[in-house]
């Protein structure tokens, strides 16, 4: 029944804080077969409440399936899909780069143009902080590749949507 | 305010959630909860195996409609549930499981009989709790039964760690729970409702399909309201046994892969399937392709997550299943159905064709048929016993030939097919029933399974019946060899079984046998007329197979007929 092409969802999901909450999500998805891109976890501005963001790809049977089956959980509040909607999306990466002394200005550079900034300078490597999309992120990856990466934390996607103008 | 311990804590909430029935099996852990149980009027059925307590739990629930619950102990006591909870998920039973858990200071230690009992459950129940501060106790309780109960039931399970039962704290009743993200859908959408209503003027061959949803919701009656006011015929699922009653002209059998011919051509052929508390399982639809592919599906459940899973359909409805119906039959009395009957004709005559050219037929020869010994048990109790089954080919003879009357009393484990079910889900639904006539159908092998319930059944003055249909193999497997394996049994022979009447007889119950087809009723007639525990065994055909089978994976119109 699901002819539809598989695509990139963002969803938002609002949970109960609870033990365990984390698990019955990401046991979900393993149990069910279900791909996660991504995953990010915090509490939000009401302690009691942890918004779960999480890039998942399917298509669209598959997708609504994922949210009928994550409302069933009972500790989860709410699950919001970005796909359709406006909504302002961010990554964090931090980046470790080769930074010997023939590129290091270019490294700079490279940090200037996209607008990151160095939170750590050792003798072979600069630690890089890169917020934006992911294509944003993936794009200086791409460039900065050829000059040597030694190590890259990522957050995975956070999205809120957007407010009335 | 009043000081308790909290294993009285967790004995009067349970009281307040109307709790008379415990089904357990006492350890380390939980010695605190027992010594102050016997102190309650709650009745303790002391089962020989933890998962016979939660199968008896899951069989009393769906008997009388109740909650069922289960205490058990920490460690193997708690990974000892595991498959009767898996049953009851399935089977969206509502039972709530106490397991006891070390204490505190010791959780994650690996302590002695320490397992993460809420980790390993997590996926078979409907939710899951450890109670880590006293305070959260008589609330978790609550929340328990409620969510174990409503909505789409499911059985729930609460860890209680053994530190928490001994120390004391002030107790308040709490009255009402207050779960805001839990909020089951029960009242349809009207305006969905209100599309069936053309669909239904425009269908020339209308069907409905009914399965569990319709018993949890007791909704049997509306259901056989709506179908005869329409004259649509009606046929179920194995969950759905029991809702429509089994002489009406309208009713076609169960269908599926051990479906009827006519329940199975109706659902391929229909121009409109309406489908009531069923999940499209795989042992339903066969191919999902042609399944039901002339029709327009109108899918009506309670479970958002259960309409699109498998099947995509026209109208879905999400709601409880008998306010649907009834909605639908007081929107039905505006309806000019005049000439409904003419209309109906050249499908019900189509039907009854299918019905006379293939019905369920057997040939009772020298070796007893298995199908024989159902078709006399359910003529000498006319269909009125509430029936247990086992897993196998014992579960589809006893769908296929016990045509129950009432809902509530084909108690069977459907989505899971768990063999061992059937003896300690008698158990249960007998103490839910005591004046109810109780009668497990077994196969040889499954019923060794769970045998030690014997022991359970003796002891509480059970008389529950037990018809074992022995042809020394595990049938259904064999049957899948004969078939589809070229003959090669691997591993399905049973014969080497114990003698089942001095078996019975070591129990302390009546063991009673038949090796011949006249044989049969008499020996059902004595044992159904023995007062206590009474065990059947019946030596039947080795060799016979369930008819009509779909091949797994198959339209469900490629049956293999006799």
């Amino acid at each position: 029944m699901n002819e539809s092409m598989n695509e990139k969802h963002i969803l938002s999901i609002l949970v109960e804080n609870q033990p365990g909450v984390l698990a019955r999500v990401a046991g979900l998805f393993s149990g069910r077969g279900f791909n996660i891109e991504s995953l990010c976890v915090a509490e939000t501005n009401e302690p009691q409440v942890s918004r779960m963001t999480i890039v998942t790809i399917g298509d669209l049977g598959v997708v609504e399936q994922i949210k009928k089956q994550l409302n069933k959980i009972v500790d989860v509040i709410k699950v919001i899909d970005f796909t359709g909607k406006k909504f302002v999306q961010r990554e964090l990466a931090l980046i470790k780069i080769r930074a010997r002394p023939e590129n290091r200005a270019e490294v700079l550079r490279m940090v200037d143009i996209f607008r990151c900034r160095v939170i750590d300078v050792g003798a072979e490597y600069y630690t890089v902080e890169l917020t934006g999309d992911e294509g944003k992120i993936s794009a200086f990856l791409n460039l900065i590749k050829p000059m040597g990466i030694k190590e890259i934390a990522r957050t995975g996607a956070l999205a809120l949507g957007r407010e009335k103008k | 305010m009043e000081m308790l311990t909290g294993a009285e804590i967790l004995l009067k909430s349970l009281e307040e959630e109307g709790v008379d029935t415990i089904f357990g099996y006492p350890g380390g852990a939980v010695t605190d909860i027992y010594h102050q149980l016997v102190k309650t009027d709650i009745k303790h059925f002391l089962v020989r195996h933890e998962q016979g307590a939660v199968h008896a739990a899951d069989g009393y629930a769906r008997a009388s409609g109740r909650v069922g619950v289960c205490l058990v102990t920490s460690g193997p006591g708690a990974t000892n549930t595991v498959t009767g909870l898996a049953t009851a998920y399935m089977d969206s039973i509502p039972v709530v499981v106490l397991t006891g858990q070390v204490p505190r200071a010791l959780i994650g230690n690996d302590a002695f009989q320490e397992v993460d009992i809420v980790g390993i459950t997590r996926p078979c129940t409907k939710h899951n709790y450890l109670v880590i501060d006293i305070a959260d106790l008589s609330r978790t309780i609550k929340e328990a039964f409620y969510l174990a109960r409503s909505g789409r039931p499911g059985p729930v399970l609460i860890d209680l760690p053994k530190d928490i039962m001994s120390m004391t704290a002030p107790y308040k009743p709490v009255k009402k729970v207050n779960l805001r993200s839990y909020q089951p859908t029960y009242k349809p959408n009207l305006r969905q409702l209100n599309k069936v209503l053309p669909l239904i003027r425009e269908a020339k061959r209308p069907l409905i399909l009914a399965g569990g949803g319709v018993v949890l919701s007791k909704g049997s009656e509306e259901l056989t309201r709506f179908a005869k006011k329409l004259m649509t015929p009606v046929t179920t699922t194995l969950m759905g046994l029991g809702v429509f009653p089994p002489r009406d002209q309208l009713w076609l059998g169960m269908l599926g892969m051990h479906g009827t011919y006519r329940a199975n051509m109706a659902t391929s052929r229909c121009d409109l399937l309406i489908a009531v508390g069923v999940r499209f399982d795989d042992r339903v639809t066969g191919d999902i392709d042609t399944f039901a592919s002339n029709a327009k599906i109108v899918h009506i459940d309670i479970d958002p997550s259960s309409i699109r899973k498998n099947v995509a359909v026209s109208i879905p409805v999400v709601g409880d299943c008998r306010l649907a119906l009834e909605i639908l039959n007081d929107l039905l009395e505006k309806e000019q159905l005049d000439g409904i009957n003419e209309a109906r004709a050249p499908w019900l005559d189509q039907i009854e064709e299918w019905k006379s050219t293939k019905p369920l037929a057997y040939e009772q020869g020298d070796v007893i048929k298995p199908q024989y010994v159902i078709e006399t048990l359910c003529r000498l109790t006319r269909g009125s016993a509430i029936i247990t089954t086992e897993v196998g080919q014992n579960q589809m003879w006893a769908a296929q030939y016990y045509h129950v009357d009432k809902p509530n009393s084909f108690i069977t484990s459907g989505g899971l097919g768990c063999m061992g079910f059937g003896l300690p889900a008698a158990i249960g639904a007998q103490v839910a029933k005591p004046d109810k006539l109780v009668v497990d159908i077994a196969g040889d092998g499954s019923i060794q399974m769970n045998i030690q319930e014997m022991a359970t059944a003796v002891q509480y003055g059970l008389p529950i019946k037990v018809v074992i249909l022995n042809n020394q193999y595990l049938g259904m497997v064999r049957q899948f060899q004969e078939l589809f394996y070229d003959g090669c049994y691997a591993c399905t022979d049973m014969a080497c079984a114990p003698d089942f009447v001095k078996l019975a007889e070591a129990y302390g119950a009546v063991g009673l046998r038949a090796s011949k087809p006249e044989e049969v009723e008499p020996v059902l007639r004595e044992g159904l007329a023995i007062e206590g525990l009474v065990l059947m065994e019946f030596r039947v055909e080795k060799e016979e197979l369930v008819y009509p089978m779909v091949p797994a994976g198959a339209p469900i119109t490629e049956m293999l007929l006799v």
